[in-house]
């Protein structure tokens, strides 16, 4: 595992962030001056590729390849693939992604104040595509196997990762490098905050992201790069790799309803299908939820209908780490399980910020407002996005 | 702008953006190996060109710019223009 967030760049310092309960979200006065309805935003680092990366193949990655370029070198040193092991075997990529608008902005931008398609400069094309992460990455670690962006909204990178435990278990691949990635600038968010879909909360910005809270009014923009290396167990287990979990189940569906609102019955079959997926007779073996709720009220609302349906009388204990982190789009299916992962090794179960009420729905399942110790082998993570995609994974830790 | 004063600013920009360490490229060096520009990065070379000088730089151009001098010499010649 690797990561790039506003709660810690390094697995040390997430775990940390998320045991104390600290947010990454902050005021922007940058997008209050621009015109943002919402100011709010978390505030993601930018990394120095100068040391790793020469600067021929910079000049093709966006800000969120940066990002992305940082976990995924974590995430392979942490899992023990090395390059010479990546030149001598097949290594995939599947990546979630989905937007470059920066990056194809600022190429516009120059082209129209040039009249000249030279001036949008080298890079340009290789980072105003979807697939600008998996390219580059894929470049830079010669991965040579399936090399796939996922776009599908804010599931894009939990779809990523369902999808490669699907080609693994398939025999089709062996070991694939997954996650997610989301620009963290404010012109990739600037139409977003124009669907007044963002909390105005803006004199408490730590405040402002507020998961199934009553008074919650809105999500908070994140951003970053999380990294996750899947691979078969026999492979995984031949090579020595430090085995940390494994994805038992991928559930996924489609609303097939309105673009943005969210109903109950689309993000119920997702994780009905990763329970059943995942041969999970008994849904007590789920010991933690990490909640997709990002602080809307009608997501919020449903989504606890829906895993209240599933969940039945055993009230599990259900968290958002977006209190924390706002948030983090297309990254966010790969980083919420990252996350689960920490508190799943650590024994706790962070608490989600800003849970003070329930409203009628969201009192139907068991919302964790405060840091707990809590042990859990097993925990069931959802994303849901625009035009009504929906993706569950289930993760059990690895007991050899 | 003198030419001395283009001398200094294209090696400046250049050295900055193409991160090369030292700055005092030879008048007679080739751009191409001092840069170490390959088909990609010549566009940039364009482009820096375009964004610093308001000068459009035509594919049929490049092949007349191959050392420092001849760069200097374009951009004073266009700059006159």
């Amino acid at each position: 595992m690797g990561i790039w967030s506003c709660i810690g760049k390094t697995l040390d310092e997430v775990r940390q962030s998320l045991y104390e309960g600290k947010s990454g979200i902050v005021f922007s006065q940058e997008r209050k001056d621009a015109g943002f309805r919402s100011a709010l935003c978390a505030h993601v680092e930018m990394p120095d590729l100068k040391p790793f990366v020469k600067r021929g193949p910079r000049q093709f990655m966006p800000e969120e390849a940066q990002y992305a370029y940082m976990a995924t070198k974590d995430a392979l040193e942490a899992a023990r693939l090395d390059q010479d092991y990546i030149d001598e075997h097949e290594v995939g990529i599947i990546y979630g992604n989905d937007s470059v608008a920066e990056a194809t902005m600022r190429a516009l931008d120059k082209f129209r104040e040039f009249t000249n398609t030279s001036a949008c400069g080298s890079g340009a094309i290789f980072q105003s595509m979807n697939s600008t992460v998996t390219m580059n990455l894929a470049t830079l670690f010669h991965l040579r196997g399936i090399n796939l962006t996922s776009s599908a909204a804010c599931a894009s990178s939990s779809q990523a990762i369902g999808l490669a435990s699907l080609l693994i278990r398939s025999g089709l691949q062996d070991c694939i490098v997954c996650g997610g990635a989301q620009e963290a600038n404010m012109f990739s968010v600037a139409s977003f905050d124009g669907i007044q879909a963002f909390s105005t909360r803006e004199n408490e910005p730590t405040k402002a992201c507020r998961p199934f809270d009553r008074d919650r009014d809105g999500l908070v923009p994140g951003g970053g790069a999380a990294t996750v290396i899947l691979e078969s167990l026999e492979h995984a287990v031949k090579r020595g790799a430090p085995i940390l979990g494994e994805v038992v189940g991928w559930g996924f569906s489609g609303n097939g309803d309105h673009i943005s609102t969210p109903n109950v019955a689309g993000p119920a079959r997702s994780l009905e299908l990763c329970l059943k997926n995942g041969g999970i007779s008994d849904v007590r073996q789920i010991g933690y939820v990490n909640a997709h709720a990002t602080s809307t009220q009608a997501g919020d609302g449903h989504e606890a209908l829906a895993i209240a349906q599933n969940f039945g009388d055993y009230r599990v204990p259900v968290t958002s780490t977006k209190s924390q982190t706002g948030h983090e789009m297309w990254m966010a299916g790969a980083s919420e399980l990252i996350y689960s992962m920490l508190m799943m090794q650590n024994g706790f179960i962070a608490g989600s910020l800003n849970f003070e009420n329930p409203d009628e729905e969201t009192a139907q399942i068991n919302v964790i407002p405060e840091t707990i110790e809590q042990k859990f082998d097993m925990f069931l993570s959802n994303s849901f996005g625009f035009g009504g995609t929906n993706s569950t994974l289930i993760v059990k830790e690895f007991k050899s | 702008m003198t030419r001395e004063e283009i001398i200094n600013q294209v090696n400046s920009v250049l050295a900055e953006e193409f991160e090369v360490e030292d700055s005092n490229f030879a008048p007679d060096a080739i751009v191409k190996d001092a840069l170490s520009l390959d088909s990609l990065s010549l566009v940039d070379l364009v482009a820096i060109i375009q964004y610093t000088y308001k000068i459009t730089v035509p594919v049929s151009d490049l092949p007349k710019i191959k050392t420092f001098n001849d760069l200097y010499d374009y951009i004073e010649e266009h700059l006159q223009k």
